[in-house]
């Protein structure tokens, strides 16, 4: 709030919009207030990468008094394979990811909004259904059948990670488009059925290209989500050089040692950059794109 | 929606060619479009099948024997209800693990959604500025799940962590939070309201819907703030709150990132953050347990399906919908 008060209450019309603007003052001061608690872990990690072991213990400060990058060198290199790679990793898993979802939750997106088939309406139902499905509840046995199938620890390890992406089992994004395709005009598909397009016809010229959208706002979910999901890759990956930035992080809590603070920090800031180099391009984008599909992330 | 150039693909002198087999074609057309359903839909459906139907057969199978990873699947032992029987009668960790869950999303959803309405009411008029205010707050929604951020979250109510400093300033000596057992989880609590920027996301596009007439009646008939939000905002608001209730008491059951990076994966400390998924991993790929943890799978998979159910029954009495739309 203000503090200088004593200005003098002149006419009713004044003093209305004098306590309409100094409410809006105060909101902002609010809003200033609340945004500063809820960003300040994100300052305080960037300040204590940048600390040194003894001033992470000493100095309670926002800002390191002396600014100490060797952070992330140590932390880099802290394990037996690089940090490198295991961005490499992330990257592999998150691409793909992102790959398989687009094309495979469109191609089931445009048979559920504009084809006709039998049992559509139960197709759908179950799909609505496994939206609500929490996927720790099909871990163990989709682990065993992986393992069965010899996809666990093959030379090749993510296909566990990767396979189910490409058959469209992120019922959210399935939703998503078909929203999105709900919205777009019938009389397309018409004119072009009339122009003697074939449903591959119209789904490659008339949806794909309108879907331009929801592909965006289905990849850049996809990337952030897989980036961050810790869950799975837990589960599958268990050669260190296979590991994935966030199973490589929770080696450093292994590392109980005290010294490794600075570094860990370091490399959680790293894996957080792509996160947020995406939100600064996007921002719009993903507060409003999960805004119109009337569902969240 | 700029950037859709109306797609213009095939060249008019094709389509009045193909004009006389049109009559004919059209029966031909649907069975044609029923097929094309199919195809289009293989993807999803070879997944329904191989990545969620087979599995949760198999996952109900297994919760009858006592199957671990390394014997052969042939070879499995039938046990009948033996670990339902154990679950609910031998193992008091897993009620504990029950109570550990329960007691989050209790705490936690309410206070998450009560601040993302709260913050939401404030950004809800344009002004300028207001997005990039809305944009800030929905950042932890979208860096809080990460192995990278729940790290951080440990660090700061560790014993030399910033929360700790913070209390340091007013006097008051802190302790190692996320070692103590009675305050672990409600570190995590906090980590879990810290991300209000999604459902605040969703509140703000349905005060949006709030015709300001109604404002404007409730204001002549003489209703202050508070009424006006009571009377108005929360009934006309209660389809979105319903939405945001259910989804976010979904995922607050489903809390596991942070609950293993706090404990390295045990659970502790004495089990304070033994969340549910938790457990069922420690169980499945510590123990090997992989029958036990297949039941325990699936009572999750029912008490999520029973506590949506009641939400949607209980939801008639208090969730109002605008004139008749239905749903």
């Amino acid at each position: 709030m203000v503090a200088q008060t004593p200005t003098l209450p002149r006419r009713g019309a004044v003093t209305g919009r004098r306590r309409g603007t100094r409410r809006q003052v105060g909101r902002l001061l609010l809003l200033i207030a609340i945004l500063a608690v809820v960003l300040y872990p994100l300052f305080w990690m960037v300040g204590t990468s940048f600390k040194s072991q003894e001033e992470i213990v000493n100095n309670i400060g926002l800002l390191p008094r002396e600014f100490t990058p060797g952070n992330f060198s140590d932390g880099w290199g802290n394990f037996d394979v690089s940090f490198g790679r295991f961005f490499v990793n992330s990257t592999v898993v998150s691409l793909l990811t992102v790959v398989g979802n687009a094309v495979s939750c469109l191609l089931a997106a445009y048979a559920f909004a504009r084809l006709r088939f039998r049992l559509r309406g139960f197709w759908f139902a179950i799909m609505i259904g496994t939206l609500l499905l929490p996927g720790h509840v099909l871990i163990v046995p989709q682990y065993i059948l992986f393992q069965k199938t010899q996809m666990v620890g093959a030379a090749w390890p993510y296909l566990p990670l990767v396979v189910p992406q490409f058959l469209a089992t992120e019922a959210f994004f399935v939703f998503l488009m078909v929203q999105f395709m709900r919205g777009i005009p019938r009389e397309l598909d018409e004119a072009a059925k009339i122009d003697g397009a074939s449903s591959y016809g119209i789904f490659r010229h008339v949806i794909l290209p309108l879907s331009r959208p929801a592909l965006v706002t289905t990849a850049i979910f996809s990337f952030i989500w897989t980036w961050n999901d810790f869950f799975r890759q837990l589960v599958y990956l268990s050669d260190l050089e296979d590991y994935t930035v966030p199973v490589a992080l929770t080696l450093f809590i292994d590392s109980t040692s005290q010294s490794a603070v600075g570094p860990m920090f370091a490399m959680s800031l790293l894996s957080l950059l792509p996160v947020f180099l995406f939100f600064i391009a996007f921002q719009r984008m993903l507060v409003e794109g999960i805004n119109t599909s009337g569902l969240k992330g | 929606m700029a950037l859709t150039t109306a797609p213009n693909p095939t060249p008019p002198a094709r389509s009045s060619a193909r004009t006389p087999a049109k009559a004919r074609g059209s029966g031909r057309m649907r069975h044609g479009e029923g097929l094309a359903g199919y195809v289009f839909l293989s993807p999803w459906l070879i997944g329904l099948m191989a990545i969620t139907a087979i599995p949760m057969l198999l996952s109900l199978y297994l919760s009858f024997t006592n199957y671990d990873i390394l014997t052969d699947l042939s070879d499995v032992e039938w046990v009948g209800l033996a670990n339902y029987e154990r679950m609910f009668t031998a193992d008091p960790s897993y009620w504990h693990s029950v109570q550990v869950t329960l007691s989050f999303a209790l705490i936690a959803v309410p206070l998450k959604l009560a601040a993302a309405l709260g913050v939401a009411l404030l950004l809800n008029r344009a002004w300028r500025g207001v997005g990039l205010f809305r944009g800030l707050f929905y950042l932890p929604s979208l860096l809080g799940g990460s192995v990278a951020l729940a790290i951080v979250w440990v660090s700061m109510f560790n014993r030399d962590g910033a929360f700790n400093s913070l209390l340091s300033l007013f006097g008051i000596e802190g302790k190692p939070w996320v070692n103590d057992p009675g305050w672990a989880l409600e570190t995590l609590m906090v980590l879990a309201i810290w991300q209000f920027g999604a459902p605040m996301v969703i509140f703000l596009a349905g005060l949006k819907q709030v015709p300001t007439e109604l404002y404007e009646a409730a204001s002549v008939d003489g209703a202050g703030r508070i009424r006006q939000f009571v009377s108005v905002t929360l009934p006309m608001l209660s389809p979105v709150i319903f939405f945001n209730l259910v989804l976010e008491t979904i995922n607050g059951f489903q809390g596991f990132t942070a609950a293993f990076v706090l404990s390295n994966g045990t659970g502790g400390p004495v089990d304070a953050t033994l969340m549910y998924t938790l457990n069922l991993y420690i169980t499945g790929f510590t123990e090997l347990d992989m029958g036990y943890a297949s039941a325990m799978a699936w009572v999750f998979l029912i008490a999520i399906a029973l506590i949506t159910a009641l939400f949607f029954s209980t939801g008639r009495f208090w969730v109002h919908y605008s004139d008749g739309d239905g749903n």
